[in-house]
Protein backbone atom coordinates (compact mmCIF):
# COMPACT_ATOMS: atom_id res chain seq x y z
CA UNK A 1 0.00 0.00 0.00
CA UNK A 2 2.95 2.28 0.52
CA UNK A 3 4.05 1.93 -2.98
CA UNK A 4 0.74 3.62 -3.90
CA UNK A 5 0.98 6.72 -2.04
CA UNK A 6 3.67 7.73 -4.32
CA UNK A 7 2.45 10.58 -6.20
CA UNK A 8 4.71 9.87 -9.46
CA UNK A 9 3.27 5.90 -9.25
CA UNK A 10 -0.20 7.34 -8.31
CA UNK A 11 -0.25 9.63 -11.77
CA UNK A 12 1.25 7.00 -13.88
CA UNK A 13 -1.92 4.64 -13.01
CA UNK A 14 -4.64 7.60 -12.55
CA UNK A 15 -3.62 8.40 -15.89
CA UNK A 16 -5.61 5.93 -17.80
CA UNK A 17 -7.80 4.36 -15.18
CA UNK A 18 -9.70 7.77 -15.08
CA UNK A 19 -11.15 7.73 -18.10
CA UNK A 20 -11.57 3.97 -18.41
CA UNK A 21 -13.53 4.34 -15.23
CA UNK A 22 -15.58 6.83 -16.34
CA UNK A 23 -16.18 5.54 -20.00
CA UNK A 24 -16.83 1.89 -18.84
CA UNK A 25 -19.32 3.14 -16.16
CA UNK A 26 -21.76 6.16 -18.34
CA UNK A 27 -21.78 2.60 -20.55
CA UNK A 28 -22.98 0.21 -18.05
CA UNK A 29 -24.97 3.23 -16.36
CA UNK A 30 -26.70 3.98 -19.24
CA UNK A 31 -27.97 0.35 -20.63
CA UNK A 32 -28.48 -0.88 -17.12
CA UNK A 33 -30.96 2.12 -16.92
CA UNK A 34 -32.13 1.32 -20.39
CA UNK A 35 -32.63 -2.11 -19.41
CA UNK A 36 -34.86 -0.93 -15.82
CA UNK A 37 -36.39 1.95 -17.61
CA UNK A 38 -37.63 -0.09 -20.58
CA UNK A 39 -37.42 -3.88 -20.33
CA UNK A 40 -37.69 -4.77 -16.60
CA UNK A 41 -41.27 -5.42 -16.03
CA UNK A 42 -43.55 -3.64 -13.06
CA UNK A 43 -43.58 -4.67 -9.57
CA UNK A 44 -46.72 -6.07 -8.72
CA UNK A 45 -47.25 -3.87 -5.59
CA UNK A 46 -45.12 -0.86 -6.05
CA UNK A 47 -46.16 -0.44 -10.15
CA UNK A 48 -43.73 1.47 -12.37
CA UNK A 49 -42.09 3.31 -9.43
CA UNK A 50 -39.54 0.17 -9.04
CA UNK A 51 -37.62 1.68 -12.08
CA UNK A 52 -36.91 4.37 -9.46
CA UNK A 53 -34.99 1.89 -7.04
CA UNK A 54 -32.25 1.46 -10.26
CA UNK A 55 -30.94 5.04 -9.08
CA UNK A 56 -32.10 5.60 -6.18
CA UNK A 57 -30.31 1.82 -4.46
CA UNK A 58 -27.38 2.67 -6.25
CA UNK A 59 -26.80 6.39 -4.99
CA UNK A 60 -27.57 5.10 -1.15
CA UNK A 61 -24.69 2.77 -1.47
CA UNK A 62 -22.18 5.12 -2.68
CA UNK A 63 -23.65 7.43 -0.75
CA UNK A 64 -22.28 5.59 2.40
CA UNK A 65 -19.47 4.12 0.82
CA UNK A 66 -18.22 7.93 0.19
CA UNK A 67 -17.66 7.98 3.56
CA UNK A 68 -16.72 4.59 4.13
CA UNK A 69 -14.02 6.26 1.74
CA UNK A 70 -13.38 8.94 3.71
CA UNK A 71 -12.91 7.51 6.95
CA UNK A 72 -10.62 4.83 5.62
CA UNK A 73 -8.41 7.19 4.11
CA UNK A 74 -8.18 9.73 7.01
CA UNK A 75 -7.48 6.62 9.29
CA UNK A 76 -4.56 6.42 6.36
CA UNK A 77 -3.60 10.06 7.01
CA UNK A 78 -3.76 9.97 10.88
CA UNK A 79 -1.19 6.54 11.22
CA UNK A 80 0.63 6.84 8.31
CA UNK A 81 0.99 10.43 7.40
CA UNK A 82 0.00 9.75 3.78
CA UNK A 83 -0.38 12.79 1.93
CA UNK A 84 -2.53 11.10 -0.85
CA UNK A 85 -4.19 9.85 1.42
CA UNK A 86 -5.90 13.36 2.66
CA UNK A 87 -6.23 14.07 -0.62
CA UNK A 88 -8.01 10.86 -1.85
CA UNK A 89 -10.29 11.49 1.70
CA UNK A 90 -11.00 15.16 -0.20
CA UNK A 91 -11.76 13.72 -3.21
CA UNK A 92 -14.09 11.32 -2.03
CA UNK A 93 -16.16 13.98 -0.61
CA UNK A 94 -18.04 15.75 -3.32
CA UNK A 95 -19.35 12.35 -5.12
CA UNK A 96 -20.12 10.98 -1.48
CA UNK A 97 -22.43 14.29 -1.07
CA UNK A 98 -23.78 14.19 -4.79
CA UNK A 99 -25.01 10.46 -4.35
CA UNK A 100 -26.97 11.19 -1.11
CA UNK A 101 -28.29 14.28 -2.58
CA UNK A 102 -29.54 12.16 -5.31
CA UNK A 103 -30.66 9.26 -2.95
CA UNK A 104 -32.77 11.40 -0.65
CA UNK A 105 -34.61 12.98 -4.03
CA UNK A 106 -35.34 10.00 -5.81
CA UNK A 107 -36.27 8.16 -2.47
CA UNK A 108 -39.03 11.48 -1.73
CA UNK A 109 -40.16 10.93 -5.34
CA UNK A 110 -40.25 7.31 -4.87
CA UNK A 111 -42.41 7.81 -1.21
CA UNK A 112 -45.10 9.76 -2.87
CA UNK A 113 -46.82 7.61 -4.98
CA UNK A 114 -45.75 4.59 -2.91
CA UNK A 115 -46.27 5.17 1.12
CA UNK A 116 -48.52 8.46 0.26
CA UNK A 117 -46.08 11.08 1.25
CA UNK A 118 -42.70 12.86 0.16
CA UNK A 119 -40.94 12.86 3.69
CA UNK A 120 -40.93 10.93 7.15
CA UNK A 121 -38.65 11.92 10.29
CA UNK A 122 -38.04 8.00 10.53
CA UNK A 123 -34.62 6.60 11.24
CA UNK A 124 -33.73 5.73 8.06
CA UNK A 125 -34.34 9.22 6.33
CA UNK A 126 -33.37 11.12 8.91
CA UNK A 127 -29.97 8.93 9.40
CA UNK A 128 -29.24 9.88 5.45
CA UNK A 129 -29.82 13.95 5.99
CA UNK A 130 -27.78 13.79 9.03
CA UNK A 131 -24.67 12.37 6.46
CA UNK A 132 -25.42 15.10 4.20
CA UNK A 133 -24.99 17.76 6.15
CA UNK A 134 -21.78 15.87 7.70
CA UNK A 135 -21.08 16.46 3.94
CA UNK A 136 -21.69 19.59 4.09
CA UNK A 137 -19.60 20.11 7.19
CA UNK A 138 -16.58 17.77 5.72
CA UNK A 139 -16.16 20.20 2.51
CA UNK A 140 -16.62 23.43 4.10
CA UNK A 141 -14.04 22.30 6.96
CA UNK A 142 -11.39 20.75 4.18
CA UNK A 143 -11.66 23.74 2.24
CA UNK A 144 -10.76 26.25 5.23
CA UNK A 145 -7.77 23.33 5.38
CA UNK A 146 -6.78 23.53 2.40
CA UNK A 147 -5.65 27.57 2.57
CA UNK A 148 -3.43 26.19 5.74
CA UNK A 149 -1.54 23.36 3.83
CA UNK A 150 -1.63 19.99 4.90
CA UNK A 151 -1.02 20.43 8.43
CA UNK A 152 -2.96 20.62 11.82
CA UNK A 153 -6.40 21.65 10.00
CA UNK A 154 -5.73 18.39 8.05
CA UNK A 155 -5.70 16.39 10.90
CA UNK A 156 -8.84 18.07 12.65
CA UNK A 157 -10.46 17.00 9.13
CA UNK A 158 -8.93 13.62 9.55
CA UNK A 159 -10.57 13.40 12.63
CA UNK A 160 -14.04 14.90 11.54
CA UNK A 161 -14.09 12.00 8.71
CA UNK A 162 -13.24 9.28 11.34
CA UNK A 163 -16.16 10.40 13.95
CA UNK A 164 -18.89 10.98 11.51
CA UNK A 165 -18.21 7.40 10.05
CA UNK A 166 -20.47 6.43 13.24
CA UNK A 167 -23.17 7.80 10.95
CA UNK A 168 -22.62 4.83 8.40
CA UNK A 169 -23.90 1.62 10.90
CA UNK A 170 -26.39 3.64 12.53
CA UNK A 171 -28.09 4.10 8.53
CA UNK A 172 -27.50 0.40 7.86
CA UNK A 173 -29.00 -0.57 10.81
CA UNK A 174 -31.80 2.06 11.48
CA UNK A 175 -34.32 -0.13 9.76
CA UNK A 176 -34.00 -2.86 12.63
CA UNK A 177 -33.60 -0.82 15.69
CA UNK A 178 -36.78 2.20 14.75
CA UNK A 179 -39.68 1.46 13.40
CA UNK A 180 -40.11 2.76 10.01
CA UNK A 181 -41.99 2.99 6.93
CA UNK A 182 -38.67 2.16 5.12
CA UNK A 183 -38.32 -1.83 4.42
CA UNK A 184 -35.75 -3.66 5.49
CA UNK A 185 -32.80 -4.46 3.59
CA UNK A 186 -33.85 -7.01 0.36
CA UNK A 187 -29.58 -7.37 -0.69
CA UNK A 188 -27.63 -9.08 2.37
CA UNK A 189 -23.86 -10.56 2.22
CA UNK A 190 -24.70 -13.32 -0.18
CA UNK A 191 -28.65 -13.26 0.25
CA UNK A 192 -31.00 -11.22 -1.75
CA UNK A 193 -35.00 -11.27 -1.62
CA UNK A 194 -35.38 -9.62 -4.97
CA UNK A 195 -36.58 -11.07 -8.09
CA UNK A 196 -33.62 -11.75 -10.78
CA UNK A 197 -35.62 -9.46 -13.22
CA UNK A 198 -35.23 -6.31 -10.54
CA UNK A 199 -31.63 -7.90 -9.33
CA UNK A 200 -29.63 -8.06 -12.48
CA UNK A 201 -30.20 -4.06 -13.64
CA UNK A 202 -29.83 -3.19 -10.38
CA UNK A 203 -26.59 -4.81 -9.90
CA UNK A 204 -25.68 -4.12 -13.21
CA UNK A 205 -26.19 -0.33 -12.70
CA UNK A 206 -24.88 -0.27 -8.99
CA UNK A 207 -21.82 -1.62 -10.62
CA UNK A 208 -21.55 1.18 -13.36
CA UNK A 209 -22.71 3.96 -10.78
CA UNK A 210 -19.19 2.60 -8.62
CA UNK A 211 -17.01 2.68 -11.36
CA UNK A 212 -18.04 6.77 -12.17
CA UNK A 213 -17.98 7.09 -8.42
CA UNK A 214 -14.21 5.75 -8.80
CA UNK A 215 -13.36 7.69 -11.58
CA UNK A 216 -14.41 10.74 -10.21
CA UNK A 217 -12.31 10.27 -6.93
CA UNK A 218 -9.37 9.69 -9.44
CA UNK A 219 -10.14 12.94 -11.38
CA UNK A 220 -10.69 15.24 -8.33
CA UNK A 221 -7.37 13.40 -6.69
CA UNK A 222 -5.47 14.78 -9.36
CA UNK A 223 -7.00 18.18 -9.77
CA UNK A 224 -6.11 18.54 -5.99
CA UNK A 225 -2.76 17.11 -6.83
CA UNK A 226 -1.88 19.68 -9.87
CA UNK A 227 -2.65 22.59 -7.49
CA UNK A 228 -0.99 21.40 -5.00
CA UNK A 229 2.30 21.02 -7.57
CA UNK A 230 1.25 24.65 -9.49
CA UNK A 231 1.36 25.99 -5.88
CA UNK A 232 5.11 24.43 -5.05
CA UNK A 233 6.31 25.82 -8.27
CA UNK A 234 4.67 29.26 -8.16
CA UNK A 235 5.73 29.20 -4.02
CA UNK A 236 9.55 28.49 -5.31
CA UNK A 237 9.91 30.38 -8.14
CA UNK A 238 8.95 33.74 -5.88
CA UNK A 239 11.40 32.50 -3.48
CA UNK A 240 14.21 32.37 -6.05
CA UNK A 241 12.80 35.65 -7.97
CA UNK A 242 13.15 37.14 -4.27
CA UNK A 243 16.68 35.74 -3.74
CA UNK A 244 17.81 36.90 -6.62
CA UNK A 245 16.41 40.78 -6.18
CA UNK A 246 18.20 41.05 -2.93
CA UNK A 247 21.41 39.90 -4.00
CA UNK A 248 21.38 42.17 -6.90
CA UNK A 249 20.34 45.04 -4.52
CA UNK A 250 23.19 44.43 -2.61
CA UNK A 251 25.62 44.44 -5.42
CA UNK A 252 24.15 47.24 -6.22
CA UNK A 253 24.56 48.98 -2.84
CA UNK A 254 28.08 47.62 -2.44
CA UNK A 255 29.17 49.67 -5.95
CA UNK A 256 27.39 52.91 -4.65
CA UNK B 1 -49.21 2.38 -3.38
CA UNK B 2 -51.44 5.01 -4.55
CA UNK B 3 -53.41 3.97 -6.82
CA UNK B 4 -54.74 6.79 -8.52
CA UNK B 5 -51.55 8.51 -9.37
CA UNK B 6 -49.68 7.88 -12.13
CA UNK B 7 -46.04 6.78 -11.73
CA UNK B 8 -44.44 7.76 -15.03
CA UNK B 9 -43.86 11.43 -14.18
CA UNK B 10 -42.37 10.31 -10.75
CA UNK B 11 -39.98 8.10 -12.97
CA UNK B 12 -39.05 10.33 -15.24
CA UNK B 13 -38.32 13.06 -12.24
CA UNK B 14 -36.11 10.76 -10.53
CA UNK B 15 -34.11 9.53 -13.94
CA UNK B 16 -33.62 13.29 -15.10
CA UNK B 17 -32.73 14.37 -11.27
CA UNK B 18 -30.36 10.81 -11.07
CA UNK B 19 -28.98 11.25 -14.86
CA UNK B 20 -28.67 14.57 -14.59
CA UNK B 21 -27.01 15.45 -11.29
CA UNK B 22 -24.03 11.95 -12.09
CA UNK B 23 -23.75 13.52 -15.48
CA UNK B 24 -23.04 17.62 -13.89
CA UNK B 25 -20.72 15.84 -11.89
CA UNK B 26 -18.47 13.75 -14.15
CA UNK B 27 -18.42 16.60 -16.89
CA UNK B 28 -17.55 19.46 -13.29
CA UNK B 29 -14.75 16.85 -12.30
CA UNK B 30 -12.89 16.06 -15.66
CA UNK B 31 -13.31 19.81 -16.44
CA UNK B 32 -11.81 20.39 -12.93
CA UNK B 33 -8.72 18.12 -13.74
CA UNK B 34 -7.79 19.40 -17.18
CA UNK B 35 -7.73 23.09 -16.14
CA UNK B 36 -5.91 22.13 -12.62
CA UNK B 37 -2.96 20.02 -14.86
CA UNK B 38 -3.00 22.63 -17.34
CA UNK B 39 -2.61 25.36 -14.78
CA UNK B 40 0.48 22.96 -13.14
CA UNK B 41 1.73 22.57 -16.89
CA UNK B 42 1.95 26.50 -17.14
CA UNK B 43 3.61 26.68 -13.85
CA UNK B 44 6.07 23.68 -15.27
CA UNK B 45 6.63 26.29 -18.25
CA UNK B 46 7.97 29.56 -15.69
CA UNK B 47 11.34 28.93 -15.19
Amino acid sequence: MHGFANPARFLRLARWMTPLLLVTGLVLVAGSLAWGLFYAPADRLMGETVRILYIHVPSAWLGMGGWTTIAIASLVELVWRHPLATIAARAAAVPGAVFTAICLATGSIWGRPTWGTWWVWDGRLTSMLVLLFLYFAYLALANAAQKDGIGAGSRVTAIFGLVGAINVPIINRSVVWWNSLHQPASITMGKSAIDPAFLWPLLICALGFSLLFGGVVLARMRAILADFQAEARLRRRAQRELATGRAMSSVEGAAT
Amino acid sequence: MNEGLDHWPFVIAAYVIGIGGTLAMVVWSWIAMRRAEARRDAAKGRK
